[in-house]
């Protein structure tokens, strides 16, 4: 009987029943759980790596030693992980070695919706592209053996309504591989510009035999119905045009670099007028027409997410009758949770009025009203490097008045954040550092990392002193707070941005979701209450304005963490049974 | 079977994800074909999500757009006002009578809307307490399995079946009263006579 699995949950099958044993990554919303759900399978090694070059290095190693390799990742991962990964195609592989990189067009869980498909051409790695689980399984094993046959890394690019839908897949068994023994071979393994060379050229007839592998890949699936309409597509775009066209004929195309361009001039012929459909950039439309195919253009955006309702209206398809929208609402966007650590640490910094450059976790909702206390967030690990640049570039006196406060989480400080301190430190940076260390890769749905102790497989890890850290890192002023006692928080961080030089504040205490035990609630007596409004502005999710604007306490979403009770300057915030929150409606 | 399309719509944390896998669990084991679509990432902080349950002889998208879902499910007030484009004008339409204020409610920057359960009820809504309901079966935490149960009276699928995968997918100390939840939404939603 089928299984219903998720695009990612597919893709860990396919690799483990292809006989994977070394499998790394970073966490990344749309990626993450590939290497959850592998660990959990026999016979596979699975670790997260502190970032996704080492992942891909580690990988790399891997399969140069003979072991088929997985390493996963988001989009913007790959850019981290670019530099071995455009070398890689030049060295090809020992055992198979597979790249899984994840988009997220319409930004849910990102910053940027970059295709990575340029990154085929780009790395001259080839591409394959699934367009549902049952087809991730099956090319996450036809992966391995690409790799394998072409001497090159092969990229399985996902999106995020591939890796996180889930549909019907026939699973099979494992497939134990024998190693490749390990040979020394440098003219094909030492990449200096001598050997490098060779392989340059040597890459070139690689590619040749790629692109004869993508003309006969049973993963691109001509389907002729009416001749008029004819959608050459990939990925999760051929189920909307599925969806929306029920008519047109289809190129499904498999492999996405290189592309099957004779296979795709044969479809033309056969069809009316040529379209393409496709998320994110035109990269099969510059292709095409590169080519010399004539494609029929049609209005289908290159911005978001795309569905089956805007492919039907980018073909002038009448809209389906909908039921009219109730009122004007408020938006819902996400926001830290009632209890969360984190709070502390950007009402301090709102109250100093400080240039907060922020980064990557969480923590950016921070940016949101009420604390709106982040000024900049712009990838992995830049908080650090981009302080030393605010200071560096700002107008003499004008830090002072605005004190420069790099902010970043314990993973991503682990992810890219030491580099930047060391740039601190080495060119006599003067700003101040936290840490917000809640224990834990919280965003991405609560994963280890070196700091917490454990390893993916939920094995003793050594647990990094981040202040010994810090120090080996040159950096004299050292503070830990516990951010859920607000005036100390305040005070660290107010010294920290008087002392001159490089301060780092450490903020610990765990993320609030892995407490076990929540605190016991709290409740506002509305007699005291003068309506003040500080303890809405900490924006917590359990907190709002009720009758007369006094504050109100949500007892059922209060986590008890008593930060509103510290800055309630009435003492008008006080516990409440527990028994009654549960059930309290 | 034409392909039917249940929408699920909350705040992030509230459940959805869990109640969208037992549906198509029930659904996969009456042999259907099923594709399923999440909301992973930043927006379970608390953000608006959607999950896509579609069920049929073949589906091809598992995403939809507006006017495209059979059903949908509204974890809370607010989010079911919001999604209803996405419904079918012959829809059927289970709502949490629930509100959780968003951000801009709880800060003040917005009044809170008043208005939507009578808009709800006039769309032909189910309305329950899925919170009181979830209690009286034990615990608040079960209302995403009450709002299935409500959910289940429209769906051609035996209510043993729903047991079984319920039973299967909460964690084992729950089964019991997540159980009880399930029965008390098939129930409150006979007293709504609200079989399709």
């Amino acid at each position: 009987m089928p299984t219903l699995l998720s695009g990612n949950e597919a893709i860990a099958r396919g690799a483990w029943e292809a006989g994977v044993t070394v499998c790394t990554g970073y966490p990344g919303t749309p990626s993450t759980e590939i290497l959850e759900s592998l660990v959990k399978m026999p016979g596979a090694r699975c670790e997260w790596s502190p970032n996704e070059k080492v992942a891909l290095e580690v990988a790399a190693g891997a399969s140069m030693a003979g072991a088929r390799s997985l390493v996963t990742m988001k989009h913007v991962g790959l850019n981290v992980a670019a530099d071995p990964f455009m070398t890689l195609a030049y060295t090809g592989v020992g055992a198979g070695l597979v790249i899984v990189v994840a988009d997220d067009p319409g930004m849910h869980s990102s910053q940027n919706e970059q295709d990575s498909r340029r990154w085929g051409p780009f790395g001259k790695v080839p591409i394959l592209e699934p367009s549902d689980s049952a087809e991730a399984r099956e090319m996450a094993i036809a992966a391995f053996e690409l790799s394998e046959s072409l001497d090159m890394p092969v990229l399985l690019r996902s999106t995020t309504r591939l890796s996180h839908s889930k549909s019907l897949v026939e699973v099979g068994e494992r497939t134990e591989r024998r190693g490749w023994p390990y040979a020394k071979n440098p003219p094909k393994w030492v990449m200096m510009p001598g050997n490098a060379k060779r392989r340059r050229v040597d890459l070139d007839s690689r590619l040749r035999r790629a692109a004869a592998a993508s003309e006969g890949s049973p993963f691109t699936v001509e389907e002729i119905r009416d001749a008029a309409v004819g959608v050459v597509t990939s990925g999760v775009a051929y189920q909307y045009v599925r969806e929306a066209l029920p008519s047109a004929s289809t190129l499904k195309l498999g492999m996405t670099f290189p592309l099957p361009i004779e296979r795709i001039r044969q479809f033309a012929t056969k069809v009316h007028d040529l379209y393409v459909v496709e998320e994110l950039d035109p990269y099969l439309l510059e292709s095409l027409r590169a080519a010399g195919i004539s494609v029929t253009d049609v209005a289908v955006p290159h911005i978001g997410e795309l569905s089956p309702t805007i492919v039907a209206q980018a073909f002038g398809e009448p809209a389906l009758e909908t039921r009219q929208p109730i009122l004007d609402l408020p938006d819902r966007p996400p926001m830290l949770c009632a209890g969360c650590p984190h709070r502390g640490v950007f009402r301090a910094l709102r109250e100093m009025n400080a240039t907060v450059v922020g980064d990557i976790g969480c923590y950016t909702l921070a940016a949101l009203p009420p604390l709106a206390a982040m000024d900049t967030c712009l990838c992995m690990g830049a908080s650090i490097g981009m302080a030393r640049g605010f200071q560096l570039g700002s107008p003499v006196g004008a830090v002072s008045a605005s004190p420069v406060v790099a902010v970043i989480g314990d993973s991503t400080f682990a992810h890219s954040g030491m580099t930047g301190l060391l740039e601190m430190t080495y060119n006599g940076g003067d700003a101040t550092v936290v840490i917000l260390d809640n224990r834990v890769t919280a965003m991405t749905g609560h994963q280890d990392n070196p700091f917490t102790g454990r390893t993916l497989s939920g094995e003793p890890a050594p647990q990094i002193d981040i202040e010994g850290l810090v120090r080996a890192l040159g950096v004299k002023d050292v503070t830990t707070v516990d951010p859920n006692l607000l005036r100390p928080t305040e005070k660290a961080l107010r010294d920290a941005v008087q002392a001159p030089g490089v301060s780092v504040v450490i903020a610990r205490a765990p993320c609030i979701m892995l407490s076990r035990e929540r605190g016991v609630p709290f409740a506002v007596d509305a007699e005291k209450c003068d309506s003040c409004g500080e303890c809405v502005r900490l924006g917590c999710p359990a907190i709002s304005r009720g009758e007369h604007s006094r504050a109100t306490i949500d007892a059922a979403a209060c986590a008890g963490c008593r930060q509103c009770v510290q800055v309630c300057r009435v003492g008008a915030i006080k516990k409440v049974l527990a028994a009654d929150a549960e059930c309290a409606r | 079977m034409n392909t039917e399309t249940v929408l699920l719509v909350g705040v992030g944390g509230q459940g959805t994800i869990l109640a969208s896998d037992v549906l198509a669990k029930v659904a996969t084991a009456a042999g259907m074909d099923v594709k399923l679509a999440e909301v992973h990432g930043m927006s379970q902080r608390g953000g608006s999500v959607d999950t896509v349950v579609r069920i049929g002889d073949k589906v091809a998208s598992p995403v939809i757009g507006p006017g495209m879902a059979d059903h949908m499910v509204s974890f809370e007030l607010l989010e079911a006002a919001r999604w209803l484009p996405y419904l079918k004008p012959e829809g059927r339409l289970v709502v949490n009578t629930r509100m959780i204020a968003p951000l801009p409610v709880l800060i003040g920057q917005w009044a809170t809307p008043t208005g939507m359960y009578a808009a709800l009820v006039y769309e032909g809504a189910v309305m329950l307490d899925a919170e009181a309901l979830a209690c009286e079966a034990g615990s608040p935490r079960s209302a995403n399995i009450v709002l299935l149960g409500a959910l289940s009276r429209g769906l051609p699928f035996p209510g043993d079946s729903w047991r079984e995968c319920i039973a299967a997918r909460v964690p084992p100390k729950t089964v019991e009263g997540n159980l009880a939840a399930f029965d008390l939404g098939c129930a409150a939603c006979e007293k709504e006579a609200c079989e399709t």
